[in-house]
């Protein structure tokens, strides 16, 4: 792997931003995660900034909704690529999972961090 | 039932309109034209990933969508038909069946369009376009999702 995984955070709103936040604020790393939010965007205006985002790879994109336009556009703008993988349904454990196994591929990086993040879906006892 | 929106969307099926108005219609099915997109399985399979298993999402060309609109307003549950963009919509209502009123619910930034609304912006072509639209009794309002105020053309034209 030329340089280590970059994780793009695709969401609605200001929710990327605020993940990448409070993913520098708890681990202290600052350069994994690049935050892309959809407002205003069609399709191509998405892809550009995915480009822009995404850098020379390899990444995992991590979209919020497991459908929506954030998904759709991001798995469109991987689709045939081995260099970036797609997960959706980004919570903030996943994120801190994965910034810490950034030298993984980005399919293996994708399968560890969405199991991360299903591990951590729990409802404590009451 | 019958078609309860015709909007024209080029994020085409997300949020607004599964969550947004999927559950204020209590819709049965979305019907998505869209040439490229009915042209690729793995397309369709993608769109289908967000829509709950109780709607149906029916993918068609827009000369698939002209000839089967009667059949899908004539469904007995309520339906959604959603275009990406103001010149598939007019091709669905240049057939005999009736489009009595349509939704502007996203058109975004592009070389060429100019902002006419937060989530609309239009060329001049396009803007043409729904007032010839307009012109012939459609009834023409801008809504991103349901709780917001329905602009009329006359207002963002």
């Amino acid at each position: 792997m030329s340089s280590p995984l970059r994780g793009v955070i695709v969401s609605h709103a200001a929710v990327a931003q605020a993940m990448m936040t409070a993913v520098a604020n708890i681990t202290g790393v600052t350069d994994a995660l690049v935050p892309v939010s959809n407002d205003g965007c069609d399709r191509e205006a998405l892809f550009a900034a995915l480009t822009g985002a995404v850098g020379p790879g390899p990444a995992v994109l991590f979209t919020d909704l497991p459908g929506g336009s954030c998904l759709t556009g991001a798995a469109t703008f991987a689709h045939g690529r081995s260099d970036l993988a797609v997960v959706t349904g980004v919570n903030l454990a996943m994120l801190l999972d994965f910034v810490f196994h950034r030298d993984l591929s980005p399919a293996d990086a994708a399968q560890r961090a969405a199991a991360a993040g299903a591990k951590a879906i729990r409802i404590p006892a009451p | 039932m019958s078609i309860a929106l015709y909007r024209i969307d080029d994020r085409l099926i997300h949020g607004q309109v599964v969550v947004g108005w999927g559950q204020r219609l209590n819709a049965g099915f979305i019907v998505l034209v869209d040439d490229a997109v009915r042209a690729s399985p793995w397309e369709q399979e993608l769109y289908r990933m967000g829509v709950p298993p109780n709607i149906e999402v029916i993918t068609a060309s827009t000369v698939e969508a002209v000839a089967r609109l009667p059949e899908w307003d004539a469904d007995p549950r309520v339906g959604i038909v959603v275009a990406g963009d103001v010149g598939t919509i007019a091709a669905l209502t240049e057939n005999c069946h009736q489009v009595t009123r349509i939704n502007v619910g996203g058109v975004h930034q592009r070389p060429g369009r100019t902002e006419r609304l937060r989530f609309v912006f239009l060329s001049d072509a396009e803007a043409e376009q729904l007032t010839r639209l307009a012109a012939r009794g459609i009834q023409i309002t801008a809504q991103d999702v349901p709780t917001a105020r329905a602009v009329p053309l006359a207002e963002f034209i």
